[in-house]
């Protein structure tokens, strides 16, 4: 993930001294010559991305952080300037704010750290086998990632009427052979259930297919010479696959981490938040906020909060697994 | 999904839509890019219309609504005629989810992109009238030669914001007890119960005939409607008069949850009602009684094989009660008013008043009162019964962001109370003590 072999000449000395492994094809000399013209191509050759960047991202991210600076609603004629104040209210036991958004970064968090390791961990084991060839073998892949396609909205309402303990489904099939169906969408820890099984059925085909990008990068002969070494099919499991597959299963890792953060539509449509609002994600929070009750300020400031939330989180991930790379 | 007033999600949301490092700051974004190109507010404008009928040249006008299920093949047949009979005036009409509705209309109508008219619910008024999105409309009603004679006095004097008139109402839709007739009569009950003795006695009745459930309690949608109505019932409000302070924590409060809670731990509803279960257990004919919106009769009379009658909420406290919203029809404030397109936007709202016996087939009550009394309309069987409940309806006060206060505060306290993890006490003060600081909140923000 480093990417040595592409840095810039304009900045070739000092990964030069930081690049301690010294890959010797990085000839110092070789790369230097090209860019005797100017430290200011590289970013000619950026432009067209950083002018997109800057109006898309950039822009947006610093508007953000201005208005959670505010008392902020777009159609009142005042947007007091309230300093760090939407901050200190969110961190104030008590306020308006702090308590309603803690409760649902809380849920947010319980939902990434249930659903993450089964997200990581099922496309894994379902894209080993179906690397493979034999026959049928696209029809399973099919199989498997055709519910992404699906909308939220289709995915929680089939749920919703799947797991409903009175009127749904299972509900009924549970009934026949005389068994009564757990609240799924009203108590804890059901709840939960209804929104990881129905996210894991939902999304498990998209990183499964990143898994297979994955292992077909992995060379046959390794596994060849693990084999001519006695390896069982575990052991080749644990010594090559895995380590093959490091830079995409951090990839993997942090999307999936990403994705279970922002949490929105299964809560919204199949739980409802329930029980009371135990369930309700910090997006539903910072839509509610910002959206219906147009306090765009304190709104932002929750965004900025979960943002630097995640920030943390996945940089604590990239920077723990390339230590791990530069053994 | 004809309920007018649900907000079923159907945000286009694809979980990986946003990824990156980037991705939570995708909601910032999205709120920042609200505040784009909106820096001006109108000011108040004040129409100044010709009287009489529009005669210019033909203008376009754009109705918004959130009319999504079946009541928007009425609306869409209202306008089809007005246009047909109108050469110069052509409506056309967006639907969108109501919970789209009321975040994107603001923005829209802010960035000049918005409609001429809309719909909107009547605790919705105040807060659009508060943050410019409508425009007062006293010089039509003057025009249109309409007052408060015209309506039941409730629904129209529900369409005030700061001694203004912003709305005029297109109707009124109340809860309705619906029962089903075939599972009363295997309880040997006659007629559909209306006080809280005869209510007992046909659960009881119900339930030693075999039917198992006669009244499922639900914990969501439309619970906290039915608290409304149980509360005033029990002689309690919401909010004080003012709307500074909630009252809901009363002992009519918990008195009406209490009973309302009591037919799960009582064995006549199932626990974990959730989610329309409860009316998908009706059009099973397995629920025998249902307290539900208005607008779901036409529901019911989908199903085939179900024997169904509907009847004013039984009085279970002191004095009859119900909850009620109302759409009401509202004009948008243009950065440029054009005469022209008000002038038009007045025939239309008086068109659809006048002609508000279509919209009543939809499932609702006239809000004006000559349809309401016309012979028409008391052939419309269920819609006439419960605008019997007229002159009991509860309202919400139409202060700027009263909509906002309910989901987070007694809408949940009823239904962690439902669902049996709390007592009505407890959570009815917990939520009181929520919606004052939010009520203090809003007051603030608006009054800036």
């Amino acid at each position: 993930m480093a990417g040595t072999a592409t840095a810039p000449a304009s900045t070739g000395g000092r990964r030069r001294g930081r690049d301690t492994d010294g890959s010797s094809d990085v000839v110092p000399g070789a790369v230097r010559s090209p860019t005797a013209a100017s430290p200011v191509t590289a970013y000619l050759f950026l432009a067209p991305y950083l002018v997109l960047f800057t109006l898309f991202v950039l822009a947006p991210i610093l508007y953000g952080l201005w208005i959670s600076l505010h008392d902020w609603d777009f159609l009142l004629p005042g947007k007091p300037f309230v300093g760090l104040q939407n901050y200190v209210d969110l961190f104030t036991p008590g306020s308006v704010t702090s308590g309603p958004f803690w409760a649902s970064m809380r849920a947010t968090a319980i939902f990434t750290v249930l659903s993450v390791p089964l997200l990581v961990a099922l496309p894994l084991l379902v894209a080993v086998p179906l690397a493979r060839k034999f026959p049928g073998r696209n029809f399973f892949r099919a199989i498997i990632f055709a519910p992404y396609v699906l909308g939220v909205a289709v995915i929680g309402i089939l749920w919703r009427y799947l797991l409903d303990p009175n009127v749904g489904v299972l509900a009924s099939v549970l009934d026949r052979v005389g068994l009564d169906s757990p609240p799924w969408l009203t108590d804890t820890p059901w709840v939960w259930g209804a929104l990881v099984i129905p996210t894991i059925w939902w999304t498990l085909g998209y990183n499964m297919v990143i898994f297979l990008a994955g292992l077909q990068d992995i060379s046959r002969e390794l596994y060849e010479a693990a084999e001519m070494d006695g390896a069982s099919s575990f052991q080749q499991f644990r010594n090559v696959t895995l380590p093959g597959l490091r830079p995409v299963l951090v990839f993997v890792v942090t999307i999936t981490l990403l994705a279970s953060a922002n949490l929105f539509g299964q809560s919204y449509i199949i739980t409802q938040g329930q029980p009371g609002r135990e369930t309700r994600s910090a997006i539903m929070q910072i839509a509610e906020e910002g959206l219906a009750r147009f306090n765009m300020g304190s709104s932002a400031a929750m965004s900025t909060i979960l943002t630097l939330c995640l920030l943390l989180i996945s940089l604590v991930m990239l920077s723990s697994t390339r230590e791990r790379g530069a053994k | 999904m004809s309920n007018p007033l649900r907000t079923v999600s159907s945000l286009p949301l694809s979980r990986r839509g946003v990824l990156g490092m980037g991705a939570a700051l995708g909601v910032g974004a999205a709120v920042s890019a609200c505040g784009g190109g909106s820096a001006g507010t109108p000011g108040g404008q004040s129409a100044t219309i010709a009287e009489g009928a529009y005669e210019g040249e033909k203008v376009t006008l754009a109705f918004w609504n959130g009319f999504t299920g079946g009541d928007g093949a009425y609306m869409k047949q209202m306008i089809e005629s007005f246009n047909s009979e109108h050469d110069n005036i052509e409506v056309q009409m967006n639907t969108l989810e109501w919970a789209d509705f009321y975040s994107k209309v603001p923005n829209a109508v802010a960035s000049g992109a918005g409609p001429d008219i809309a719909a909107m619910h009547v605790d919705q008024v105040g807060t659009n009238a508060a943050r410019r999105v409508i425009m007062p409309l006293d010089e039509f009603t003057g025009a249109m030669d309409l007052n408060e004679d015209d309506f039941a006095s409730t629904v129209w004097n529900a369409g005030m914001y700061d001694g203004k008139r912003y709305a005029i109402p297109l109707d009124v839709h109340p809860l309705g007890f619906y029962y089903n007739t075939k599972l009363l009569q295997q309880g040997g009950i006659t007629e559909p119960p209306q006080d809280r003795e005869s209510w007992e006695a046909a659960l009881t009745g119900m339930k030693s005939k075999g039917v198992e459930y006669p009244f499922w309690a639900t914990a969501t949608w439309p619970a906290h409607l039915i608290f409304i109505s149980l509360l005033g019932q029990f002689g309690g409000s919401l909010y004080d008069e003012e709307a500074t302070q909630a009252t809901f924590a009363s002992d009519a409060g918990v008195e009406a949850l209490t009973w309302y809670a009591s037919h799960v731990k009582d064995g006549f509803s199932p626990a974990n009602v959730a989610n329309d279960a409860q009316a998908q257990a009706f059009r099973q004919g397995r629920d025998a009684m249902t307290w539900d919106g208005i607008w779901m009769m036409n529901e019911w009379a989908k199903v085939e094989g179900l024997e169904w009658g509907a009847a004013p909420l039984p009085t279970i406290g002191d004095e009859p009660a119900v909850w009620a919203s109302s759409h009401q029809l509202t004009v948008m404030q243009q950065k440029s008013p054009d005469e022209n397109k008000l002038h038009a936007a007045r025939d239309f709202l008086a068109y659809l008043s006048e002609n508000s016996i279509e919209w009543a087939k939809s499932g609702q009550v006239p809000a004006r009162n000559s349809v309401r009394e016309s012979d028409e309309f008391a052939g419309l069987e269920v819609q006439s019964t419960l605008a019997g409940q007229l002159e009991n309806v509860i309202f919400p006060p139409t202060i700027p962001g009263i909509g906002d206060v309910t989901a987070p505060t007694f809408e949940q306290a009823v239904n962690t109370v439902v669902l049996g993890k709390a007592d009505a006490k407890t959570a009815l003060e917990d939520a009181a003590k929520k919606a004052d600081a939010l009520l203090e909140d809003n007051r603030q923000k608006y009054s800036a």
